[in-house]
Order: structure tokens, then sequence, then C-alpha cells
């Protein structure tokens, strides 16, 4: 049976082991994110989203393929909300459905530029491949 | 025979909604030795108290077991009560099946179980009660206060109004604490030091204050009225009978790069030193780590130039004991440590302040002179960015967990200054939340925000970095859901306040619980909060949890009001439940002295009759004026002879069997 979006975003809190209750709204992962300017929705918004059921706009969003990776936001988390898991949680989220249809490494050297950061590869792994 | 009367309290609905009362009479009637056994909706009102009060006359109790709250709350009205019949107040017992049972469990059988049992065990105990009679003990009419700040200066200045011999101990060179390095003060916009100062001089001028500054507590014994404690006072190296305050050494010291504590370490002072202008006392202090006599032995400038001869470098640290009534502990606080919060950069840019560091730079009396300068070059800023909540509110390893409350205010305060003298300059601050209750502080900030433009932004700081030599705030706006890149000629940092180092030595000394956060615990958070759970113990302003300058001398006074009531009192009633050993078996081996932290258990050579012969025997002897009844003897007793009355072992045995029963 087909999840309602509401029992969606509680499964992906569940399956994201974050905490996003304890998110206090400072926005202190936005702040450090160094690509939340490309992202169509913020950091601190993923946790408030999927308190209020709104899976849906997470899954449809620019964000989780723009998302690094690097773990900032959950370093600077405050409330130990860990933000990046939540990030991780709506990738998967969105990757499982769609098969298996992810970056294969043999495809790998013909996209590496030369200012990439180390987690962007290894986050590019986790995502889908249009 | 013993006739034992039960009284179970409904308490509304907050025991017998978990709790079936009716069945506790149930099984208190068929327990032996009991002849009344009855419930109320609210045994503590004036009618249950007669209720147990008119069982006591009428069915000739010899004990009553009250099934209620906790014995703190009301073990003392139920005693009361009964020795107002006649009965000894030692032969009631509470059994608690609120806090240790209805509160706690959500199964009402299972709940009505464990209060039958409860009421069992205090039936149990009440059986083996004896008789008490509290001995008296005296109080020493003179209290001692422990911080010499705004907290400590006000509680100290009500109990000598009073009539009482006040003695402050600071361990700075002078009083004032940190009220004295603020510039203004919210809401009102006050000079800190036109209101401080003059209350610092009142202090220092009134016959019943005696200050003990650049010194600090040492040890202390006793208990409530009676305390004996031991003063360290550090030596200064200057004669402070002597000294006239004129600043001579000051000016011929030629070690002048020590780091100025009271400035925040934003300028240097002489290595013999007043702290600040205002400095009560007006005597230097030669600081012993930049004094080059100190170090080297050749020097003595300062000594030379002292026309009053009061500088001497043999001057030797100096321990003074004293008695006293009541203890106030005044230790407040110090802005934290910005060492684990890399992003902001506080430790890399000499731009990025402190708040604290900010009403230095603002001050006439500070390092530029009432001017604000960036430190790095002394230029005047142009964009300042303020941060809130740096180390507050969080749960990682590097935060404090709770608001430290006077931030919000202080950082409006500044912003607002900033904009009224220096309207060129742009002001940000970056907030997760604005929390301003208290009386006009709401209007205070919008103020800031209205009247003088001060830029609010709801979101944090990402990072702070330097670029082409400027200051760059990576940061990003909630509400307008974008990410800001704001250029900074001066960042300030909120820092969260935590209590003073020294509170946790204290608290240990003066055996007064802290919190997890090194705050002192209030004997009751609502009806008792200016008084530590031990007796004789009170609290004045920071060290029990963040307040601001208002609250904190609020509560000063009232923490005041307290020893005045302590120290007013002729004599205090004793703690009836005291130790006693059982002389006969007792062999002297000193094991509860040792753990006796109120100094009661001492030895005396007494003569035995054994079988056939009568023998001289070391045995414990206990000072019952000075036993508190903690219990640490009973346990430390390898023979187990020692006895807590009121709570003798055998009572104590037979509460569980009745429990395991």
């Amino acid at each position: 049976m087909k999840k309602t979006e509401k029992e969606q975003a509680a499964w992906l809190i569940a399956v994201s082991g974050a905490n996003p209750g304890a998110c206090m709204r400072c926005g202190r992962c936005t702040a450090a994110c160094p690509v939340a300017g490309e992202m169509d929705i913020k950091p601190h918004h993923f946790a408030s989203f999927l308190l209020h059921g709104q899976a849906g706009a997470l899954l449809q969003s620019q964000s989780i393929w723009v998302c690094l990776s690097c773990m900032a936001c959950s370093e600077r988390c405050p409330r130990g909300v860990d933000p990046a898991r939540l990030m991780e949680a709506v990738r998967q989220g969105a990757v499982r459905p769609r098969g298996e249809t992810h970056l294969s490494p043999d495809d790998v050297p013909a996209l590496l530029q030369e200012d990439m950061p180390q987690q962007a590869l290894a986050a590019a792994f986790r995502k889908y491949r249009k | 025979m013993q006739r034992i009367g039960v009284f179970v309290c409904h308490c509304g609905s907050n025991i017998a909604a978990t709790v079936d009362v009716e069945k506790v009479v149930q099984a208190a009637r068929g327990v032996p030795g009991v002849v009344c056994a009855q419930d109320y909706r609210y045994m503590c009102s004036q009618a249950g108290q007669d209720l147990i009060r008119c069982a006591i006359r009428e069915e000739k109790l010899t004990g009553v077991v009250v099934c209620s709250c906790s014995p703190r709350m009301h073990e003392a009205t139920f005693r009361r009560a009964a020795e107002q019949e006649g009965l000894n107040p030692y032969l009631v017992e509470i059994a608690n099946i609120r806090e240790q049972c209805s509160w706690i469990h959500k199964d009402r059988d299972q709940a009505t179980a464990k209060a039958i049992v409860l009421m069992r065990a205090a039936v149990e105990k009440v059986r083996r009660d004896q008789p008490l009679t509290a001995g008296k003990s005296g109080v020493v009419k003179r209290a001692l206060v422990i911080g010499g700040g705004i907290a400590g200066l006000s509680t100290a200045l009500d109990v000598a109004g009073a009539g009482f011999e006040v003695d402050i101990v600071e361990k700075e060179p002078s009083i004032g604490g940190k009220m004295a390095q603020l510039d203004k003060t919210f809401p009102t916009l006050d000079c800190s030091a036109c209101i401080l100062t003059p209350k610092m001089v009142e202090a220092s001028q009134n016959e019943n204050i005696h200050l003990y500054t650049y010194s600090e507590v040492e040890e202390v014994s006793g208990f409530v009225g009676n305390f004996t404690v031991t003063i360290r006072k550090k030596a200064r190296f200057v004669d402070e009978t002597r000294c006239t305050g004129c600043g001579v050494c000051m000016e011929k010291c030629p070690s002048k790069k020590a780091k100025n504590e009271f400035n925040c370490g934003l300028n240097t002072r002489s290595a013999i030193y007043i702290p600040f202008a205002q400095a009560i006392p007006n005597v230097p202090v030669i600081d012993t780590e930049n004094c080059i006599k100190m170090k080297t032995g050749k020097c003595g400038i300062c000594q030379k130039n002292c026309a009053a001869g009061a500088i001497d470098y043999t001057q030797k640290d100096e321990r003074i004991t004293r008695e006293y009534g009541a203890i106030v502990a005044a230790t407040g606080f110090q802005p934290i440590g910005l060492q684990a919060f890399g992003e902001y950069g506080y430790d890399r840019y000499p731009d990025v302040i402190t708040s604290l560091e900010l009403e230095r730079l603002m001050n006439a009396a500070g390092p530029t002179g009432g001017e604000l300068r960036c430190p790095s070059d002394g230029r005047k800023p142009k964009e300042i960015v303020f941060v809130q909540c740096v180390g507050s509110r969080g749960q990682s390893c590097r935060d404090k967990s709770y608001c430290s409350k006077i931030c919000c205010m202080y950082t409006a305060k500044h912003a607002m200054l900033i904009r009224d003298h220096w309207p060129e300059m742009n002001v940000h601050v970056m907030y997760i939340d604005v929390r301003t209750p208290g009386k006009n502080f709401d209007e205070f900030y919008r103020r800031a925000a209205e009247e003088y433009g001060v830029d609010y932004i709801k979101g944090q700081v990402g990072k702070v970095y330097e670029q082409d030599g400027r200051l760059k705030v990576q940061a990003s706006d909630l509400l307008d859901d974008r990410q800001l890149l704001l250029n900074a000629d001066l960042v300030v940092l909120a820092a969260a306040i935590e209590p003073s180092p020294t509170a946790r030595k204290l608290a240990t000394m003066l055996t007064a619980s802290m919190d997890t956060n090194d705050f002192f615990t209030e004997a009751h958070p609502k009806l008792r909060p200016v008084e530590s759970p031990t007796a004789g113990i009170f609290l004045s302003g920071v060290c029990q949890g963040p307040k601001d300058i208002p609250e904190t001398v609020a509560q000063a006074g009232a923490a005041a009001a307290k020893v005045i009531g302590l120290l007013s009192k002729k004599e205090l009633t004793a703690n009836a439940c005291t130790a006693q050993p059982d002389e006969g078996r007792c062999n002297g081996c000193g094991e509860c002295e040792k753990v006796c932290p109120y100094g009661a258990i001492s030895y005396e050579e007494k003569e035995m009759r054994v079988p056939g012969k009568t023998e001289k025997r070391r045995v414990a002897r206990i000072n019952t004026a000075l036993c508190q009844g903690c219990g640490a003897c009973t346990v430390a007793c390898p023979s187990g002879v020692m006895d807590l009355l009121g709570f003798s072992n055998r009572q104590i045995l037979s509460e569980v069997d009745a429990i395991c029963r």
C-alpha cells in the first residue's frame, strides 16, 4: 500500500535516526552550509518540513542533489538534530524507488573536476544519476 | 499495647486518581496495632489536621502514620498537630504515597499495592519510634557574604542595615564584581559605575560591614547558626593601613606589560596596580607573575618611591578564623571561554570580540577612552555584526544547555548606544529568538529596532573569515530565506555566562548542592528560591542561575531577609534525630569521628562493668548540639553500634521487612 505523505515523513525521520524534534530553528545549519545558496529548500527547513509531514516537497527538491554531504550542518547544530542525516534519509527516500540507477564507478573519471571536494565524490555515489 | 492511627490523604486527585485510597484504609485496618484508619481529601487542611487531633485524643493514639506527600512538604505540619494534642511529635511518621507513588505510576492497581506497602513500612517504623526531645543551639549574630559584586554588596548592605555585622569576602583586589566593568545598564541606560560605586562606598563605610578583599574562603565547618570559617587573605605586598592610594608606585613601575584583567586584556597595566579608578579599597596589589622584584630580586622601584612606606615584599598570606550564624554565596559568573567556537574566529581575529569586551571599548574609562575602535588597528568600525546565543541553549559538549538570559537585552543596549553615538555605523544582530520579558524590556528592544534602525536578522552565523583584509560573516536570514555574506569591521559575540569556577569548591565546603551546570540549587524552586537545601546557607545573584541586575538586587534583598530572620532568633531548635552509640559495644576504634562532617564526635574514657570486673574503655561521645543526623557514622561503624535516633537500624530493618513481607 502506498504511504501517505505524512506516513512517508514519519518513515523518513525513522530511517534518518536523527532528531528533528530537537530543532530550535536557529538556522546555524543553513548558515554553515557552503551550498545553501544553491538550494531551493534550505537545510534548516528539513526538520520542520518532516515534523509537519511535508515529505513530498523535500523528495521533489533540488537541495538533496546539491548537498555535498560535508556534514558542516551537523557539526554546527547546537541541538544534536543532525540535519545531514535528515538530508541523507530524504535522498535515500528519493533514490530507492527509482531502482538501480546509481552512479557507476566507471563513469567517475569523466565527471571529475579539478576543484571538486572529495566529499562530493563520496556523495555522488549515493545520488541518483539522471 | 501500641495504638496506631493511619491517615490517608487524597490530595485532591494527586493521590486519589492513581491510588485507591479506600483500599489503603482497609489494608491499614488489618495491620496489628492499628486502631483507627481514615481517609480525607486534604489531610493538611485545618479540617484534616483536626481529624488527626481528634483521633489522637479519642483513640488515645501512641503513634500516627500519615500517608500523603513527601515529608519535606508536611511532616512539620502533622508533627505540630500531634504536639498540640500532647503526643510527642517524633511519634508521627509520613508514608510518601505521592512523590514516590501516585505521581510516578500510571497503573492504579500497582500503585495501590505500593501505597499499601509504604503504609505498612511506616507503621512498622512508628511502632519502634521513641519520643525525642530536640535540643537548642545558639546563633552567632554575624553573617558572611562570599562575593563582593552587586549581589553580595546588596545582601550585605541589607543585613547590615538591620543591625547585624557582616563580612564580605572578595577574591579580587577590589569589590564591585562584573557590574563595575559594565558601561551602561538596560533598560534605562544609566551609567553602571554611577549606580554601583555609591553602593561600594556605602559598604566600605558601613560600620557593620567588614571587607576582606583579595581573600578567599578556605575552610568551613559547623552548622546553621554556628559556622566556623577560615579566610585566607592573600598577600597584597602593600600595607593597607599605610597606603594612601596616591598611585606613584603604579606610575614608576617599569613592568607595564601585564594584561589588564579589568579591561578584558584589551590593554596593559603595571605589575603593581589598582584594578580601576573607583576600586575599593583604593590600595594597589603586586602581581607576582609580572613584578620584576619578585621574579629577579632586582628592582624595588615602587618601594623606593612610596612616601608612605607601604610596600612590603615579604608580606605573607594571612589566615583569619571567624564564627558566623549564616553564610551567603554570591559568587557570580563569568563569560565562557570561546576556544571551542572556532567558526567565529575569536582566537584568530582581534576584531572578533565578546560583549563584555565591547563594554570596555565603549566605556570612558576603557582602553579607548570610550571611542569605539577596532582592536586590530584602531580604525572606526562601520559595519558591526552581533551574534546571539554563542554557547547558550545547546546540547553539544561545548554548549551550555540554558539560556544565559541577559544577552538579548545587553545586545539591544549595545546596538542602540552605537547607533545613538555613531549613526554612521551599521549594526546587524543575528538572533535565534529575542527574549525580553521584564519591565520595559520589550519596549527597549523595539526602540532599538524601530527608532535606532538596528537591523535584526533572524538567523545565525556559519563562519567568520578574513578576505582581503576584511572580516566576512557567512550567515543565513531564515525569514527572507536567503544566504548572507556580510562585511564586518567588528563582530561581537554574546558569549554564554557560566558560574564562577570558584563556586564548585565552595559548594563542597558548604555542603551546598549544585546542578549539573554548577549553579547552586535552591531549597525549593518556587517557594524557597534564595535558600540552599543546607540550613544556614543562602544564595544571592547569578550563582543560583542567570539573572540581570534588577533581578539580582531583588534576590539579594530576599536572601538578606532570610539571613536577618535567622540571625534575629535567640536560639535554634536543634535536630532531635542525633547519633547515639551503644557504649557497651563501642570499641573506640575512631572510624565514626573520621567521617563526621560536623566534628560532633569525640571519645572519652569510661568505666564499664564487664563480667567479673570494672574496666576503663574508650567510647564515642556525641555532641548532640553539633550532630545534624546525617547518618555517616552509623554506616562507618564497623561494629554496628552507632544508631541514629528516629532512624535506628532496627527501625529501618523492620521497614525493609514490612516491604518484603
